[in-house]
């Protein structure tokens, strides 16, 4: 059984209008997606802004209403009845934000930040409280007396692993994590990315990775799904999504990747171009006129992608 | 008569923190020609966009040393005056963050109109054009950046638009004026890769129909491959490294380029570890000023690897390298 199964997922918003702000039209964020995380795995989220990743991550762990669909943590839907059921599993799924900065509240200090889910779920004395954020700081390289400080004092990447320790703090079987490195620098993104790899063996943690860079979902995920405009294009492990892509969006996301080899600027530049004619020229075929993606279909056991009918 | 475009000779550029100056640009030189693309790359905090926003003339409160010599002209002693008369002109820039670039409360037309106009009122010698060919020559600009109907576009306000339309905009208002000298801040940080690949486009197209010279600042490598002529990896507001593109990626020497380069998750790495740099980037304020800036990144390397005075050594025509300790860097094993 997978540990977290999406089944159907749509989040729409309302769009209030007109004299009496009634709702006039509905964005249709998410619109359908299905997907399966084994435990222990890391599954990549891929797609352009506007393509209802991150409102997919936010509505598992319950930040945006879902408007149907299923939420499966571990067999049990916690969906729906958000308040209810959820607070078995709350503790179980947590998130680590894309943005260092605006994440953390600069008012507090490190303990109050790293310490507030425990005080949430458990009731420790003082004492205990603070030994528990120093083992959890040790864990993510920080050290001891860091505790008393503000926000502000840390590097982008000693922030960054201040939301880790605080996203691990409950010991959750899943991380949600949104975009976690894309604010930082490179080499302090190898620095967090090394060190989420290393938890994850470390406290079996399983991974929904969401992220626009597709080097870094390569480095990072066992399987990818691949959306668009709220719909998943393609979906498959690492190796199909890389190695054999079949939707057209996939291939033109592919194509689009620099590349560090100055000396395959030609042949990548009549690549691009060649992609950029079959899309432009099967667009129609691939999504429907309001430009939403077909139903996914098999092509292998692992290998998923929303092909056209053929003929 | 040579080549170069811009020429920049001992260019230091320094902040005041509590009643002392901090070089951000330190005693820095370099060359950008005609029909190239120069490439600065560096993390944040080496002072990369500090020396574009020398260059251009935008520090209000740091104090400027050295020359910067555009087409024979010193951009540095100049007057604000005279350099109105260049910026916008004959050298501009695309800023990093599209919205702040641009007004709120203008349409965009209006936005690119303006620069035009501060363009003729500039050369008084051609009569003035009329409003609608000016609007004429906006749509055009429009539709040269790729914003699909343009005639739409130029009614919008930047709100209306996405991110890359709006970095579009900007883009549109950079070269509304074909500058020779055109610097780019991070021009697709924010950007999706489809629409940095578009954008990239762009502005190569650019230095292709102008010959204009550019100067590429970045942090991204793959950006910096796919771009670049020549690239200046920069650190602690010093240049450490020098070459074509060919050559860097090929033979990079200096430490801190070898770092960055294998700290990125390539094609055949899948699952292995990343390269970290030891330590984090000084500020500003703590910036080693003595010896080879990089020496704290590298303390396994002996300290008499390093010089005392590090200066850029040529290794190879055109390949410049700073301070010796690269010849015995090594990569600490895991």
């Amino acid at each position: 059984m997978a540990l977290l199964e999406v089944r159907e997922l749509k989040v729409h918003f309302p769009v209030y209008g007109g004299v009496f702000r009634r709702v006039i039209d509905r964005v249709k964020a998410v619109d359908g997606v299905s997907l399966n995380i084994e435990a222990g795995q890391t599954y990549g989220l891929v797609g352009e802004s506007g393509s209802g990743k991150t409102t997919t991550g936010r509505a598992i762990i319950g930040l945006n209403p879902v408007t149907s669909g299923r939420i499966l943590f571990q067999g049990e839907d916690i969906g729906d009845g958000m308040r209810r059921s959820r607070s078995r599993f709350r503790r179980d799924i947590q998130m680590i934000f894309q943005d260092p900065y605006s994440s953390l509240n600069p008012k507090k200090r490190v303990l109050d930040i790293v310490a507030e889910p425990l005080r949430n779920f458990e009731r420790l004395s003082a004492a205990e409280e603070k030994r528990r954020v120093q083992e959890l700081l040790a864990q993510v390289g920080l050290s001891a007396e860091t505790i008393h400080k503000y926000p502000h004092e840390f590097s982008g990447g000693q922030r960054q692993r201040i939301g880790i320790a605080r996203a691990i703090a409950l010991k959750p079987r899943l991380i949600i994590a949104d975009e976690p490195v894309s604010s930082l620098d490179v080499s302090v993104q190898a620095q967090v990315l090394n060190f989420m790899q290393d938890i994850q063996k470390e406290l079996n943690l399983t991974y929904l990775f969401i992220s626009h860079d597709l080097g870094i979902i390569r480095h990072m995920c066992d399987y990818i799904g691949i959306m668009y405009k709220g719909r998943h294009v393609e979906q498959g492990t690492t190796r199909d999504i890389f190695e054999n892509p079949q939707h057209i969006y996939t291939k033109r996301l592919l194509a689009a990747i620099p590349d560090l080899d100055p000396k395959q600027r030609e042949i990548r530049h009549r690549q691009r171009e060649s992609v950029r004619l079959e899309y432009e020229e099967a667009y129609s075929r691939y999504f429907d006129d309001e430009g939403l993606a077909c139903d996914l279909k098999p092509l292998s056991t692992t290998h998923f992608a929303a092909l056209p009918e053929r003929g | 008569m040579n080549d170069d475009l811009l020429s920049i000779k001992n260019l230091s550029t320094s902040f005041r923190i509590s009643d002392q100056w901090y070089a951000a640009v330190d005693n820095l030189s370099l060359t950008v020609k005609r029909n190239e693309i120069l490439a600065i790359v560096g993390e944040s905090g080496s002072g990369k966009s500090a020396l574009a926003f020398s260059i251009m003339g935008l520090h209000t409160r740091a104090r400027m040393e050295g020359e910067i010599y555009y087409q024979g002209q010193n951009l540095a002693a100049m007057s604000p005056a005279e350099l109105d008369r260049l910026r916008g002109n004959e050298i501009s820039m695309i800023f990093q963050d599209p919205l702040s670039a641009l007004n709120p409360l203008m349409i965009i037309g209006e936005q690119i109109e303006e620069v035009l106009l501060l363009h003729e009122s500039k050369q008084t010698a051609s009569p003035k054009k009329s409003r609608k060919h000016r609007k004429e020559q906006a749509i055009e600009l429009l539709q040269k950046v790729g914003i699909p109907r343009p005639e739409h576009a130029y009614g919008q306000y930047p709100h209306e638009l996405s991110g890359g339309m709006r970095q579009r905009v900007v883009i549109a208002i950079a070269i509304a004026n074909q500058p020779k000298l055109l610097i780019a801040d991070e021009p697709t940080t924010a950007l999706d890769v489809t629409i940095q690949l578009q954008i990239l486009e762009l502005i190569r197209r650019l230095k292709e129909d102008m010959a204009a010279g550019i100067i590429l600042i970045t942090h991204d490598l793959g950006v910096v491959a796919e771009m670049a002529d020549r690239v200046a990896v920069m650190y602690a507001g010093q240049i450490v490294e020098i070459a074509s593109i060919y050559t860097l990626m090929k033979n990079a020497k200096h430490p801190y380029t070898r770092s960055l380069m294998s700290s990125l998750p390539t094609v055949n790495d899948e699952g292995a570890k990343l390269h970290v740099i030891h330590g984090v980037v000084p500020s500003l304020k703590h910036l080693p000023r003595q010896g080879c800036r990089f020496r704290s990144r590298i303390p396994w390397i002996d300290e008499s690897k390093h010089e005392a005075d590090p200066q850029l050594h040529e290794v190879e025509p055109g390949h410049y390298v700073r301070c010796t300790c690269y010849k015995d860097f090594h990569f600490l094993d895991y």
